[in-house]
């Protein structure tokens, strides 16, 4: 049971990773702000800029 | 578990891979079931990463626990953060996998399982894996250097420039090639078009969401976009038995391309990422989602393959793609066996984002055995399929010929029979008006998967949607390459414009913005436009220049690889690199001298355009002979960039060896890990 809520947090943990809530999290702590529209207009601003240049494979 | 325990373990999964692939090797004349590919697959890729993976680490890279990783010294809470090794996998494995190593096999498919099954075992193992792991190390312990940047400092300018020309002439031909998938899928489609064109206003609900309701809820807006996507894959069944509605989406492939065109432009120029952000997310939920669903769709039915192990095409005469199986089966697949996109990955976002070396192997090597199951799992999808009904789909009407019955009278007297009729009824089940000349790999693949996934849920009668579903899949992940990749190239070009006149390299100047987004998509426009009017379906020139410049790329990244270990004065184990980058360099050199210069019409470039200038000069024939003459120079222009990288790595190695030159590599000096430290108390 251990090992299979510790796998599920493993996912989770990668799709937050993958679908960036982490970044946006670690965004926060950053600027010791909380998450608010504002907050997270201004770390799409910032972050959308890294998006853009990584490539994505075929 | 106890060595001798292991031992017998490990020569079990040897004797179980080797039986599995010796029948799907030996069996003739007789149907096998898939699963004997999924064992032969994981009894191929565990001994590859137990032991092969093991041995480059230990021997060749000599993964250092001490040693800190970028993510750990220049630690920013950005781009550099230390990552759970488990996360940086998925994170990796999310990047790598597209819709390449689903199309290459379903293409590949042509000469029968047993050819593109084989090479995608082995070009994993030895090939693949190996490259997606060296690169990843050797940009970790260069604070995350590029490839372009490594090929720069270990082999010369030469080796640096000819990087950035290969990794720019990759990117613009992939966005043509996958471009055109997306146009030969949608054509006369009203409800594969309309299923994508509501992925427009989804995206922005769940922009909106997003922004306004719940900040920074990813997941959970995903979640309620893919229910969205879902619901409109259902409305668009009522959108093409709706007459009014269906006649504003059946569009033509012309119309498509060029809406496909303005969509590439305005997401690279115009500020509209409140579209692109959510359009990018659902796209990797469902690509995840689907992968995993399809796996456990081959499992729970285990279907039989009706492809044979061979098919007569290995003589060069498909009508998928023309050219003999080597080396085409090898440039066809590319992601899935070995992929140099891979290699920008492994020095991009991956290699800051890794905690310790060592977990470089499991991330480098191991997310390429994953991707490569993915390969395996759509050849399975492609050869569930009656072969007649796969030739039907695949083949170009120029070559099987227009009109239902000719095309099947054709294929049957290949040897693989199939009727109008069946091909009707197969279009009426997945709700399409024809499935006859559907090149492109795709709508082959959703056939596929759509049989697989409606024999293990939910029987025939949702069939049809779940066809659409895989269009859909499909379609959007490709739209997602193509916004994503046009604006990387953009970048690209903006930063060595930059260098020409400083204004240009301005990422917020809107005139640089808005001219070099139009010359990135004018490029792939071409090719895409090309393939568009081809009268022979566009994926018989284009796959083939894009496996090339993909493998082309590959090549030089194993240059990159093969020149650093001879400088870290491990010639002895060069042959890890060396031996991938000798098959690479076989198999690109003849693909590449045999599109341009192969005497046959349906080969080369040339002979193409050479038969086009003996027939009566019409403007349809002047274009096609221009086209012919400028993917004859694309090739060799490739050609010729990576003779000189092979030239310069071969050079430079040749002075360590010689003693001319210091061994010696440009690598961060050594950092004592903290979390080394912390482990060991």
């Amino acid at each position: 049971m251990m090992h299979l809520r510790k796998m599920v947090d493993i996912v989770l943990a990668a799709l937050r990773e993958i679908f960036d809530e982490s970044a946006y999290r670690r965004f926060l702590e950053r600027r010791q702000a909380v998450s608010s529209r504002k907050a997270y207009a201004e770390f799409m601003r910032e972050h959308e800029l890294l998006r853009a240049r990584r490539p994505r494979c075929c | 578990m106890p060595k001798p325990l292991r031992i017998v373990m490990w020569i079990g999964v040897a004797l179980l891979g080797a039986l599995a692939v010796a029948t799907i090797a030996l069996r003739r004349g007789e149907q096998i079931n898939a699963m004997w590919l999924v064992v032969a697959a994981f009894c191929s890729f565990a001994l590859g990463y137990r032991f092969y993976s093991k041995f480059i680490s230990a021997k060749v890279l000599a993964l250092d626990e001490q040693r800190a990783t970028p993510a750990e010294r220049l630690e920013n809470g950005r781009d550099f953060v230390p990552t759970n090794k488990w996360v940086v996998f998925g994170h990796h494995f999310a990047a790598i996998a597209g819709p390449g190593p689903l199309v290459g096999p379903v293409l590949a498919a042509q000469f029968g399982y047993l050819p593109g099954t084989l090479w995608v075992l082995a070009g994993a193992v030895f090939g693949g894996c190996v490259q997606d792991f060296v690169i990843l190390l050797f940009s970790i312990r260069r604070d995350g250097k590029s490839m372009t940047e490594m090929a720069r400092e270990e082999i010369g300018r030469v080796g640096g420039f000819v990087a950035y020309l290969a990794v720019i002439s990759i990117i613009i031909i992939l966005l043509g090639a996958t471009a055109l998938i997306v146009v030969n899928a949608l054509k006369s489609s009203p409800w594969g078009t309309f299923t994508i064109a509501m992925t427009i206003p989804i995206a922005l609900i769940m922009g909106l969401y997003l922004r306004r309701l719940r900040p920074g809820k990813v997941l959970e807006t995903s979640i309620l976009g893919f229910v969205l996507v879902m619901l409109a894959i259902w409305g668009g069944q009522w959108a093409s038995q709706t007459a009014s509605v269906a006649r504003v989406f059946t569009l033509t492939a012309p119309t498509l391309a060029i809406l496909i065109i303005l969509y590439g432009f305005a997401a690279s120029a115009l500020p509209v990422w409140l579209l692109l952000a959510p359009r990018d997310y659902l796209s990797t939920f469902v690509k995840l989602g689907t992968i995993a669903l399809l796996a456990l769709g081959i499992v729970a039915l285990r279907p039989t393959l009706h492809m044979p192990a061979l098919t007569r095409f290995v003589d060069g005469t498909g009508p998928v793609f023309a050219g003999s199986i080597f080396p085409f089966a090898f440039i066809t697949i590319a992601c899935g066996a070995i992929s140099g996109f891979h290699s920008l990955i492994a020095s991009g976002t991956t290699p800051k984002l890794i905690r310790r070396e060592s977990e470089a192997r499991m991330v480098g090597y191991g997310a390429m055995l994953a991707e490569s199951t993915v390969a395996i799992m759509a050849m399975i999808a492609a050869c569930v399929l009656q072969p007649g009904t796969y030739f039907a789909i695949n083949s170009p009407a120029g070559v099987v010929g227009q009109a239902p019955e000719v095309a099947a009278a054709t294929i049957t007297a290949w040897g693989f029979p199939v009727t109008a009729a069946e091909m009707h009824s197969l279009a009426q089940a997945v709700g399409e008006q024809t499935l006859f000349n559907r090149t492109g790999g795709a709508p082959a693949f959703a056939v596929g998967m759509a049989h697989i996934f409606s024999n293990s849920l939910g029987g025939q009668a949702v069939m049809a949607l779940w066809y659409h579903f895989a269009i859909m899949f499909e379609a959007l992940f490709i739209l997602t390459i193509l916004d994503a990749g046009t604006r990387v190239g953009r970048f690209m070009v903006q930063d060595a414009l930059g260098h020409i006149w400083k204004p240009l390299g301005r990422t917020s100047w809107y005139p640089s913005i808005v001219a070099t987004s139009a010359l990135v998509v004018a490029a792939w426009g071409f090719f895409l436009w090309q393939g568009v009017k081809d009268p022979v379906g566009g994926i018989n020139s284009l796959w083939p220049l894009f496996g090339i410049s993909n493998q082309l790329l590959a090549t030089v990244a194993l240059c990159v690889a093969t020149t650093i270990i001879t400088k870290m004065g491990k010639a002895r184990y060069a042959l890890v690199t060396l031996l991938p980058l000798g098959w690479l360099v076989s198999v690109t050199f003849t693909a590449a001298w045999q599109k341009i210069f192969d005497p046959h019409s349906r080969i080369g470039f040339l002979a193409h355009a050479r038969n086009l200038a003996a027939s009566a000069p019409t403007h349809e024939a002047s274009r096609l002979i221009f086209n012919d003459r400028l993917d004859a120079v694309v090739t060799g222009f490739l050609l010729i960039m990576v003779v000189l990288i092979l030239l310069e790595s071969t050079l430079e190695c040749a002075r360590v060896l010689s003693g001319r030159k210091q061994p010696g590599v440009k690598e961060t000096p050594f950092v004592a890990s903290r979390f080394a430290m912390e482990e060991q108390g």
